[in-house]
């Protein structure tokens, strides 16, 4: 039977986040509080959490978390990242052994950073090249693959139902200030660990609930820009997006929600002339990154989180706040689970963004080369 | 000493001699002349030879007493020297001239669009209802830069120039000269009614027509006819015409007779002197010299137009793609084998070009490949026959259609494929003054807008099938087509999989 990446899944879902907008950190339980609750969203073929700030102490390092087959890819892929990275750290991620939990691949982790002189040779920013990399190692390595590689922050993913993986991880011993998850309900069995969600790349995490069936005009546009979209899923072409559209066309955030949900031409005929323009100008040109068809997602990111629905609402989500806590799911039970008396709780309207942001000051993104290297490169 | 001609009529006309009752419409209608009066014997005499089987006779008779069939006569049976091979060799030994034709290829050639299918949605993914939610058909036409520039709620820099499509469709090139300025009115005026383009082809702009700038693409071709600066200033966009589908690689000739007075106005040469629009353009022999006069005409009208490139799909149509893209064009438009024409020698038409769907697939996978796709839209023709045609099309990559016979079946032709001859029963393919009058262009506009809005309601109809809500999200989105019945390597340039897979 062929697994995901060779084949396009279907599948439906249940999602939720929690984030503190002043970065103060939490542990995992809530998480699985909320997202067990809405256990009949999935059917035990896949379930992850994407957590932030859980690294302090490696906050300059890449976290890669790798799923491998067996020993000899991983001594493999450690020769290859000792080549690339100074490695800071490599260990076996913690698992609690568990009944429900089966078939589970070696996990490990490694802290990395890349090594200067692979980045003057290649002539790519620290960042570009990490994700060249995953890719590289994703697309072209079998038996290796690596399912989070942002600084401070990790995905935990499997085949099993969201509580039980987030058990198997002992998410309960970390503590982050931004958390989400998701269960899943694919119409088929792949049974393969990298399907599940969250899907990320870099520090941005994806969980999605959904069908996009703009799949193949993404796909297309993606790959024009270099993506290789190997797990055919909706998840990793919303992480594209999302990477592309903020990390290398520097877009601001309310650009790319309006580029991937966005308003009705009969809506934009309505606005004042310089929101027209505006709102024409980013159809046009980034019509090929409209997400389209029945959607819920979430994006975590260092600067917080992000959920987004189609425009025409087609999948449930339900946001509320209390003091600087911020919940958006599927369901509203799976927000009074956690929190029993929220201040405000809405319903966003389709392609209506709910967007969290972190008030605490984050580290934002270093260009890695100084102005005497670029100048040693360029000479 | 003249010649007796062996070819037999390729049609039969039949007179229900109980029906008939003499009215003589037949014989007013009929500009071939087979219908006659015989007023001694009282009779009506019909000399088939001259039929081309317009059914124009037989529409407006207002009994129904006419039949044309088929010539049932069949000459000694023979695989190879078919019926038609034979003819063709009568008719070029009796003339020693070209084969001539009009309309496109009718080969029996693979139709590709009736080898895919399209896709919908169920259970995992809910199906939309145009009748409940938007549907937008909305498609813009030009070069997209690679990024906006958006600081402090402001558009850094002004987006290149677009057409604005209110669906995705657009009126082909056709020239005045080669149709009637009834034709050209009527599908002028329903551009206008439903927010999309016509094209003025290479006779230029009469007139009359300069009220539907905004809606008209003005082509420059090979032989300039009809182009200086406000015939330039007057359209939305212009089209530079390197080729066309029923006739790659060669010009154009219209007749000296059909060079009646507007239109030797409007192309701006005497009046009853041939029309010739040379193979080449005689300042374009490489790519370089097409960059040129791109950018003289942008230069011309201000940059404030887009400019487009026709051309023929071809062997090498790829490559050829990539480089008008390099060379500047905002839009390319690709006419596939199957596109019409009003006048072309049979054996190019039937022989030269490649399939629109090839092409077209063959096109956007490259510009992709090489990260051009968004610098340039596509435009596609060539026998779009119907909505579904379209949706496959921009499935495949492209971004709009161009219709051309499609627009003129809704106008009253009957695909006789005669339109060379200048005596088109139905008052499209002529300057006959009594037979273009036949051609209201109020109601031909009404045809002609009715059918763009059933494709359009179709398409959408379509779209939300397959859950998706704005054409974009269908443009070059293959995975919404399964091919039935092709071959690895035909599924393989189409780049869409088997139904069933
Ligand atoms: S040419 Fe047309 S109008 Fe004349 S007889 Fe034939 S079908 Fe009738
Ligand atoms: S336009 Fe007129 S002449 Fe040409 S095919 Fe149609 S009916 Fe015949």
């Amino acid at each position: 039977m062929l697994r995901e990446g060779q084949i396009r899944i279907p599948s439906g879902c249940a999602i939720s986040g929690i984030m503190n907008k002043k970065g103060r950190v939490f542990g995992g339980g809530d998480i699985i509080n909320s997202i067990a609750v809405m256990h009949d969203r999935s059917n035990g073929l896949g379930g992850g959490f994407a957590a932030y700030g859980i690294y302090p102490e490696f906050k300059e390092e890449y976290a890669f978390h790798f799923f491998f087959d067996h020993t000899t890819i991983k001594n493999e892929i450690e020769a290859l990242l000792k080549k690339n990275f100074i490695i800071a750290s490599g260990e076996a991620i913690p698992i609690r052994k568990s009944k429900s939990i089966k078939d589970a691949p070696l996990i490990w982790r490694y802290f990395v950073r890349p090594k200067h002189r692979v980045l003057v040779k290649q002539e790519v920013d620290e960042e570009e090249f990490v994700v060249r990399f995953v890719m590289r190692v994703n697309s072209e390595i079998d038996g290796a693959y690596i399912f989070s590689s942002g600084k401070n922050m990790g995905a935990f993913k499997g085949v099993g139902y969201p509580e039980d993986i987030g058990e198997f991880y002992r998410l309960e011993e970390y503590s982050g200030y931004l958390w989400t998850a998701h269960g899943r309900f694919p119409t088929n069995t792949p049974g393969w660990w990298g399907g599940a969600h969250p899907f990320t790349l870099l520090d941005c995490s994806v969980v999605h609930n959904g069908e996009i069936s703009s799949y193949d005009a993404n796909r297309r546009q993606l790959e024009m820009y270099g993506y290789k979209c190997v797990l055919q899923t909706d998840t990793e072409v919303v992480a594209y997006i999302f990477d592309y559209l903020m990390r290398r066309q520097g877009l601001p955030l309310d650009v790319i929600v309006k580029a991937m949900a966005s308003p009705f031409w009969h809506e934009i005929d309505r606005m004042n002339k310089k929101e027209k323009e505006i709102l024409r100008a980013i159809r046009v040109v980034y019509g090929g990154f409209l997400v389209n068809g029945p959607f819920s997602i979430l994006i975590g990111t260092n600067q917080g989180m992000i959920a987004l629905n189609d425009r025409i609402k087609l999948r449930p989500s339900i946001a509320a706040t209390k003091g600087d806590y911020l919940y958006v799911a599927s369901e509203e039970a799976a927000i009074r689970q956690v929190c029993s008396k929220p201040e405000h709780m809405w319903m966003p309207r389709g392609g209506e963004p709910v967007i969290g942001l972190l008030e605490a000051s984050q580290p934002t993104r270093v260009p890695v080369r100084t102005e005497q290297e670029k100048i040693a490169i360029n000479s | 000493m003249s010649l007796k001609s062996y070819v037999t009529p390729s049609f039969l006309i039949e007179r229900n001699k109980e029906r008939c009752i003499k009215c003589k419409v037949c014989v007013q209608q009929c500009a071939n002349e087979v219908h006659r009066y015989d007023e001694e014997d009282d009779e009506i005499i019909s000399e088939e030879h001259q039929c081309v089987n317009c059914q124009r006779c037989v529409t407006l008779c207002p009994t129904g007493a006419l039949t044309i069939r088929k010539n049932p006569n069949e000459l000694r049976q023979n695989s190879n020297w078919t019926a038609e091979a034979v003819r063709a060799i009568y008719i070029q030994a009796e003339t020693g001239g070209i084969l001539l034709t009009g309309m496109g290829n009718d080969r029996p050639y693979p139709v590709y669009w009736d080898n895919i299918l399209l896709n919908a949605s169920q259970v995992t993914n809910p199906s939309i209802d145009p009748l409940r939610e938007p549907m937008e058909l909305k498609t813009h036409l030009g070069r997209k830069p690679d990024s906006l520039s958006i600081k402090e709620g402001k558009l850094q820099k002004k987006l290149p120039p677009q057409l604005e499509l209110e669906l995705p469709i657009m009126f082909s090139a056709m020239s005045f000269g080669s149709i009637s300025l009834n034709a050209i009115k009527s599908l002028a005026e329903a551009a206008k009614q439903e927010g999309t383009y016509f094209n003025t082809g290479e006779g230029g702009l009469h007139r009359d027509l300069y009220q539907y700038g905004e809606n008209t693409i003005v082509q420059v071709a090979s032989g300039r006819f009809g182009v200086h600066a406000d015939y330039l200033q007057a359209g939305a966009a212009i089209e530079i015409k390197i080729g066309q589908g029923a006739k790659p690689g060669i010009g154009g000739h219209l007749p000296g007779e059909k060079v009646e007075r507007e239109v030797s106005e409007t192309r701006m040469i005497p009046e009853g002197t041939d029309a010739i629009s040379p193979a080449p353009h005689h300042d374009i022999y490489s790519i370089e010299d097409l960059r040129q006069l791109i950018y003289s005409l942008k230069e011309a009208t201000n940059y404030e137009k887009p400019v487009s490139v026709k051309i023929a799909a071809v062997h090498n149509v790829a490559a050829i793609a990539s480089g008008i893209a390099r060379a500047g064009a905002d839009i390319i438009a690709i006419d596939g084998y199957r596109g019409g024409t009003g006048a072309a020698p049979l054996r190019i038409r039937d022989n030269v070009g490649i399939p629109i769907e090839f092409a077209l697939a063959a096109v956007d996978t490259r510009l992709r490949q090489e990260a051009i796709r968004n610098q340039v839209s596509l435009v596609v023709g060539g026998s779009i026959r119907n909505s579904a045609d379209i949706v496959k099309a921009i499935a495949l990559g492209a971004d709009a259609v161009y219709i051309a016979s499609s627009a003129l079946l809704a106008l009253g032709c009957h695909m006789c494929q005669k339109c060379y001859t200048g005596k088109c029963n139905w008052g499209i393919a002529t300057q006959d003054p009594q037979l273009a009058k036949r051609l209201n262009p109020e109601l031909g506009a009404q045809r002609a807008r009715n059918l763009l809005r059933a494709w359009k309601h179709e398409i959408q109809e379509m779209l939300g099938g397959m859950g998706i809500n704005a054409i974009e999200s269908l443009r070059g989105n293959r995975l919404m087509l399964r091919g039935i019945g092709l071959t690895e390597k035909e599924l393989q340039i189409l780049g869409i999989k088997n139904a069933g897979e």
